[in-house]
């Protein structure tokens, strides 16, 4: 019994001191982390594994958390990327003017509703007047006869800043359900009927129904031109002295290669692809 | 009304509401599997996850979650023997024990959100731990101890005063019959406690999501240099259970097969931990024939 | 001489080892209350931080019901109504719990008076594994499962206090139960012989005598039940809709305390209002875990006497 404890006491002690020195790995091996946006999550981990296979001995960490994590973290220093779907300029309590703002692709945000529901289009003053709560059933916009049941996100969350800033402009919208992620919102639309809510476009899958806004459908196309409102870049944050790897990662992920394969087979869209640009305050302009 | 007409129908809706219950798991059990079934297979528990296409596995998240699992008993439990011994057998003062105990228990009833988010900003930041299996770990270890001590205490506890009597009479100190004595005795009973509570950490998803993290890197399993970020042995890796995985391809995951792949987890999580279960009783069971020679 | 007097002297290699382990013991123990204080201050001190340093209102977080800390009423103070969660979490609690007595109270029944044989070999498996299967599992049934019921029997979205009851109701089950199953067997044996030997039936006995001797260990049950049910957090979150309104009906889509602490702390900046205003969330439930510790040791010592 003795021993055995010994052991694990040995055992113990051995893996924390093998830990202490596994921050400042002997070899070349080299690692980073990102924090933040669960939006933009999928492609920061695909970006990762592929830069991995080319430099073997780099390693990409992701991590989500949320747009307020991510920025939390890059401010604290704490890791090397922080990734967001607002401009950094838009969360209180963040000094944008200590970080870079690395704009490596833009999402679209697209409404979607049951699919029982039969209806395609919303003009964007009804889709206004439904989250505001001044439309409850589908019968007022041209639908059945069937209570309108919103589906937000959580308050602060990437996507849902995205939605209000271009579709409430500045309307308050009704307290409703709220979800905390689009997996979430995905399940319940699908589930719950006369159910609308939005999702981030590499979320948009077979199950749900997307909508036209002013009878414009969301395509890349339509995004690059800007007829298709709802739309915003997603950040990778870094302090001002990042280091080389950081560095590195960020060209990759901007790199003609990488975003005309992985970030359009992702449904995001490439950064260059752009013929608008946005700023922190939500104004667009043609570039 | 006469009594035992009262006593009959009493005793029936006895039966129907146990029997309610075991309807009730056999249903959630039978759906679990129904779910599940298709998807796992050989491929599903040994190879990789995919971040956004279909046909990844949950080889990683698998091993990880054992790997875990281990790290933090191994750290919790001399802890939590050493706080049982204490306070079953050193402390002398019934109302300090009872303020330690309840101390103890408080800590098995927070919410395990709070206890990962106080992981986050203790192991995660300040400490520089990073998003680790170690950070995990260590977090693990904060719902670890309190079922750990309790089960060991209600243990040590069940041993007889004659037997450390005993030992006390033959001249044996109060720590080597502890260690020579009640221990063995109560061996059997402390091993079930530890895997009934690893089964109850073996589904911990929210205390980890913050501190042991949402990636699993591929792992090389034949690089057994601790210190390299693809050896699976590394604690400083960070490291996606399966609990954690089925949370994260439900709600942020882009692959289009998140359904069956967390339906085809669920199945493996709840499988390892009914493994658990009849594991701490048939080790129970012979450990005990062992010990007492029967 | 001066080697038998030295050796007389010293102490003995097993007193030693006595001390060492003695030591070493007492220490761990001063770490883990150490731990648990520090654990105490550390939501503490960032959950009075609203209070303090945001000048929020305890008074409005407790009654008001408009949560949204990064905004200002007129006196310029944070609004911090925390009204719906509090009542969302002490509404699906106490539902759990009624949902879940009768049964763990029969189950128990079962398992102690009228078939302990059977109760052994297939009772108490059930309750085992029903402990085993996680949160986060149970929470995939809820959403499949547990809501489109609710939905088809009360109406409406089906997301709601109901529903996160139900999905609570088997989580706690195992706890009551079993903590059920041992205060009755701590009932002495002789207790059940004078009461069937007065001539009661076996129902009779169960329920004027053994409920009785055994109701403050019962109780106890009920409050652990209750206190794993205020804290959890994943399971509910996805079947109770997430919306910080007050409870109209059991089928409205409403909140919690752990819910809206979990879906929320990701997306605020630390230090600002909005994250110090849900860590006074995580103070509450801090508090409502100490309450219920506290409510536990005194059934038990009245119990006693």
């Amino acid at each position: 019994m003795k021993k055995l404890m010994q052991y694990l006491g040995v055992l113990g002690v051995g893996l924390l001191i093998l830990s202490g020195c596994a921050k400042s790995p002997g070899s070349k091996e080299q690692t980073i982390t990102a924090v933040g946006s669960s939006a933009l999550q999928p492609l920061v981990e695909a970006a990762g594994e592929n830069y991995n296979q080319i430099h073997p001995n780099a390693f990409v960490t992701v991590q989500g958390g949320g747009s307020g994590t991510g920025l939390s973290q890059i401010q604290q220093g704490a890791v090397a990327i922080g990734n967001s779907d607002v401009f950094a300029e838009q969360k209180k309590g963040i000094k944008a003017q200590n970080l870079i703002d690395h704009k490596v692709c833009v999402v679209a945000v697209v409404p979607v509703v049951n699919k029982q529901v039969a209806i395609k289009n919303l003009s964007l003053s009804q889709l206004q007047a439904i989250f505001a709560g001044e439309i409850t059933n589908w019968r007022e916009v041209g639908g059945p006869n069937l209570q309108i049941s919103l589906v937000n996100r959580a308050q602060g969350s990437g996507t849902r800043t995205v939605f209000e800033q271009q579709v409430m402009q500045g309307r308050t919208s009704k307290r409703a359900p709220e979800q905390d992620s689009s997996g979430m919102v995905r399940q319940i639309v699908k589930k719950t009927p006369g159910a609308i809510s939005y999702v981030a476009l590499p979320y948009l899958s077979s199950d749900l129904k997307p909508l036209t806004v002013d009878h414009v459908a969301v395509t890349a196309k339509n995004v690059q031109n800007n007829r298709w409102k709802i739309w915003s870049y997603e950040h990778m944050y870094t302090t001002k002295n990042l280091n080389q790897l950081t560095k590195d990662f960020i060209r990759y992920l901007l790199s003609d290669k990488f975003q005309q394969n992985e970030v359009r087979k992702m449904r995001y869209i490439p950064i260059k692809a752009m013929r608008y640009q946005q700023n922190a305050q939500g104004q667009t302009t043609k570039l | 009304m006469n009594p035992k007409r009262v006593d009959k129908i009493a005793t029936i809706v006895i039966y129907i509401m146990s029997g309610t219950i075991i309807i009730i798991l056999l249903a959630l059990l039978l759906y679990i599997l129904l779910a599940g079934i298709k998807v796992v297979n050989w491929h599903f528990l040994t190879s990789a996850s995919k971040s956004f296409q279909a046909g990844g596995g949950i080889g990683v998240q698998l091993f990880n979650s054992l790997y875990l699992l281990v790290l933090s008993m191994l750290f919790s439990f001399p802890f939590a023997l050493g706080i049982a011994i204490y306070l079953t057998e050193y402390a002398q003062n019934p109302k300090l024990t009872n303020w330690i105990s309840s101390a103890i228990e408080v800590l098995s009833s927070l919410p395990s959100i709070v206890v990962g988010l106080f992981g986050f900003l203790v192991f995660v930041i300040n400490f520089h731990l990073q998003f680790s299996i170690l950070s995990g770990a260590l977090t693990l270890m904060i719902f670890n101890l309190p079922l750990l001590v309790r089960s060991m205490e209600d243990a040590l506890q069940s041993v007889s005063v004659s037997q450390r009597e005993a030992g006390l009479a033959l001249g044996l100190s109060r720590w080597e019959t502890v260690i020579h004595v009640i221990i063995p005795e109560c061996l059997p009973s402390i091993v079930t406690g530890v895997i009934l509570a690893a089964g109850r950490v073996f589904g911990e998803a929210a205390a980890l999501i913050y501190t042991a993290g949402q990636s699993a890197p591929p792992l090389n399993f034949t690089n057994w240099n601790i210190l390299s970020l693809t050896s699976p042995l590394n604690p400083m890796r960070p490291a996606e259970t399966l609990a954690v995985h089925i949370w994260k391809v439900n709600s942020e995951g882009l692959i289009p097969d998140a359904a069956a792949v967390s339906a085809g987890a669920s199945l493996v999580l709840v499988v390892v931990v009914l493994l658990f279960n009849l594991l701490a009783r048939f080790v129970g069971k012979k450990l005990y024939q062992h010990l007492t020679g029967e | 001489m001066d080697s038998i007097a030295k050796k007389l002297q010293q102490r003995s290699l097993s007193a030693r080892i006595e001390r060492r382990g003695k030591l070493v013991t007492q220490c761990l123990t001063l770490l883990i209350v150490l731990l648990v204080l520090v654990i105490f201050a550390f939501i503490a001190t960032k959950g009075v931080a609203v209070f303090t340093k945001d000048r929020g209102n305890l008074w409005t977080f407790f009654t008001g019901s408009t949560w949204s800390p990064d905004k200002l009423d007129i006196h310029r103070r944070p609004l911090i109504g925390a009204l719906p969660m509090i009542v969302g979490s002490f509404s699906v609690t106490l539902l759990a719990v009624l949902l879940a007595t009768p049964f763990a109270l029969a189950a128990a029944i079962f398992m102690t008076e009228i078939a302990p044989k059977k109760g052994q070999q297939i009772l108490q498996p059930v309750i085992e594994l029903l402990v085993g299967i996680p949160s986060v599992v149970y929470g995939f049934i809820g959403l499949g499962v547990v809501v489109p019921f609710v939905q088809k029997l009360v109406g409406g979205s089906g997301f709601g206090i109901f529903a996160g009851a139900l999905v609570l109701f088997v989580m706690i089950l195992p706890t009551i139960t079993s903590m059920t199953v041992d205060a009755l067997k701590a009932v002495p044996r002789y207790y059940r012989e004078a009461s069937l030997a007065l001539g009661a039936t076996q129902w009779q006995t169960i329920y004027k005598v053994v409920l009785r001797a055994g109701t403050p260990g019962i109780m106890t049950a009920i409050i652990f039940g209750m206190s794993r049910a205020f804290g959890e957090a994943l399971a509910v979150q996805m079947v109770i809709g997430n919306a910080i309104l007050m409870p109209s009906s059991l089928a409205s889509p409403s909140t919690t305390l752990t819910s809206v602490l979990t879906m929320n702390m990701g997306n605020t900046i630390m230090k600002t209002t909005a994250n110090n205003a849900l860590w006074s969330l995580a103070l509450l439930l801090l508090i409502m875990a100490l309450f219920f510790n506290i409510v536990v040791k005194y059934i038990a010592r009245k119990g006693e006497l």
